[in-house]
């Protein structure tokens, strides 16, 4: 906390004291924590976050929240699993799993929405609220719970029934509204100015937008305080591929890592790829959708840091690419059988966009190679009900025996 | 032909603290226009120096992106709401 120096507009580069607010004033840019980087190379060490918590707040150094006051689930250090099975399939030697849906509320949501329950209290909010794509919806009500906030949070009506579900269960006051996602954005943003409610992706989004940075730092401690070579990342808003580099850059930055030279991949679904669209016409700014997608997850087409997305993509050699609708569960599938890992569409989208660019040869066998899974499969249930084809048995040896003639295991 | 246009947070110091103000115009850019007069400077916090809607400024007309429909040249009749949105949320 005490390396926070200002909000900075990413835009103009005008500063703003610490306070709930996102957009510069004077060009509307996005505002972003700026950080005494100096103050922290001279506080930190590979051994101090060592012997740090076996959560994301090991990297606190780097989150504009005191650990002392952070409303903890007990959210990050999630397993990097090296995937012998799945890099056998593709032809890549050194491919690994981040699995982020080993959260406390199974996505990765959790990461930016602790240090903002954390900040919205320091800020005396009672009331936490967001719009949701789903797995955000569930880590808000989580953690507002946790923190004895009062909670709101908006979701398009025809959500997956799991993820509202789940987020019911917390006890928030949930918004079903007949609208997608980028309708509710609007809503809520209005909403966010004329109600002191801490809106986390909103009002309070330059601090939430921090906490995806520490799946950058982890991934580089996990493997040895190395960057890999690729990075794979869905694309909803842009951010997590922009913060998963943030966090690469800051950590070289402070002399933890080498200057990093991964390229930064955005896979996004066909049904829904403002981001793609952008990077295959050579554009910076990024034009809106109509999002038509079963990775409902990632299903913005309005995203809000699409453009900075674009500039990772540029910087590092990163690719975008948008994967057909069809290969989705396909993905799922694919990570489900050979690495005993079941996550969402959105992980279906990230799987699909590996193998078509190990296929193409964008990744060498032997790059290390790191693809973010940030969600459960257990929250969408419903696109897997068509692998549900049991044997349908009595309880007695005979009828076992009938029932299986002619099946293979 | 009046429309109303909701005032964002962040242009609130222009309209002395409105929320919400009604202008007059048949297009987006007369409502612009419009508005910059009743509120001098309010446009170059909305436009470019091309006289384009900044990045950052999503614009709905009655809860429509007006990129999908024709931008600054969007019609505006009686009665119409105008969203003046900054692009910095959700995700």
């Amino acid at each position: 906390m005490s390396h926070v120096t200002a909000l900075r507009c990413r835009e103009c580069g005008n500063e703003y004291e610490i306070e709930p607010t996102n957009a510069c004033e004077l060009c509307f840019g996005p505002l972003e924590v700026s950080y005494d980087y100096d103050a922290i190379a001279k506080n930190i060490s590979r051994e101090k976050i060592r012997q740090g918590p076996a959560t994301m707040w090991r990297y606190h150094d780097f989150l504009p929240v005191d650990p002392e006051t952070a409303v903890d689930l007990g959210t990050g250090f999630t397993p990097l699993l090296k995937a012998d099975n799945l890099g056998r399939r593709l032809g890549l030697d050194k491919l690994y799993i981040k699995n982020d849906a080993a959260n406390p509320t199974n996505s990765f949501k959790d990461r930016p929405v602790t240090v903002t329950v954390s900040k919205a209290l320091e800020f005396e909010f009672d009331v936490l609220a967001c719009p949701s794509t789903g797995n955000l919806m569930g880590s808000v009500a989580a953690h507002g719970a946790k923190a004895g906030m009062k909670t709101v949070v908006f979701y398009p009506a025809d959500l997956e029934r799991g993820k509202i579900i789940q987020a019911a269960a917390y006890g928030p006051t949930l918004v079903a509204v007949d609208g997608t996602y980028d309708q509710i954005n609007r809503l809520c943003s209005e909403l966010a100015d004329n109600n002191r409610w801490a809106f986390v992706n909103i009002n309070m989004r330059a601090f939430y937008a921090e906490g995806s940075k520490t799946l950058g730092h982890e991934v580089a401690e996990q493997l040895g305080w190395k960057a890999p070579d690729h990075c794979i990342v869905p694309g909803a808003s842009g951010e997590l591929h922009t913060k998963i580099w943030k966090g690469l850059e800051e950590m070289a930055q402070v002399g933890l890592i080498d200057t990093p030279t991964t390229r930064m991949h955005l896979a996004q679904a066909e049904g829904c790829a403002p981001i793609v669209n952008a990077f295959e016409q050579g554009l910076n700014r990024v034009e809106p959708v109509r999002p038509d997608t079963i990775a409902r997850s990632l299903a913005i087409g309005n995203p809000a840091a699409g453009h900075y997305a674009l500039q990772v993509l540029a910087k590092t050699g990163g690719t975008a690419d948008a994967v057909p609708e069809e290969s989705i569960v396909e993905g799922v599938r694919l990570l489900a059988e050979t690495e005993g890992i079941f996550t969402e569409p959105a992980g279906g989208v990230v799987i699909s966009g590996l193998r078509r660019l190990a296929e193409r040869g964008v990744i060498g066998p032997d790059e290390v190679t790191v693809a973010f899974i940030t969600g459960n499969g257990l929250k969408t249930q419903e696109v897997m009900e068509h692998a549900v084809d049991p044997v349908l048995s009595g309880p007695d040896y005979e009828s076992f025996e009938t029932a299986f003639a002619g099946r293979e295991l | 032909m009046s429309v109303m246009v909701r005032i964002p947070m962040p242009l609130r110091r222009l309209t002395n603290g409105q929320d919400k103000v009604s202008v007059e115009g048949d297009t987006l850019n007369a409502v612009v226009m419009s508005l910059e007069e009743q509120f001098p400077g309010i446009r170059a916090r909305l436009c470019d120096d091309q006289g384009q809607l900044r990045s950052f400024v999503n614009v709905y007309v009655n809860g429509e992106d007006v990129r999908f429909l024709d931008g600054l040249d969007t019609a505006t009749s009686e009665g119409d709401e105008i969203s003046v949105i900054p692009a910095v949320a959700g995700g």
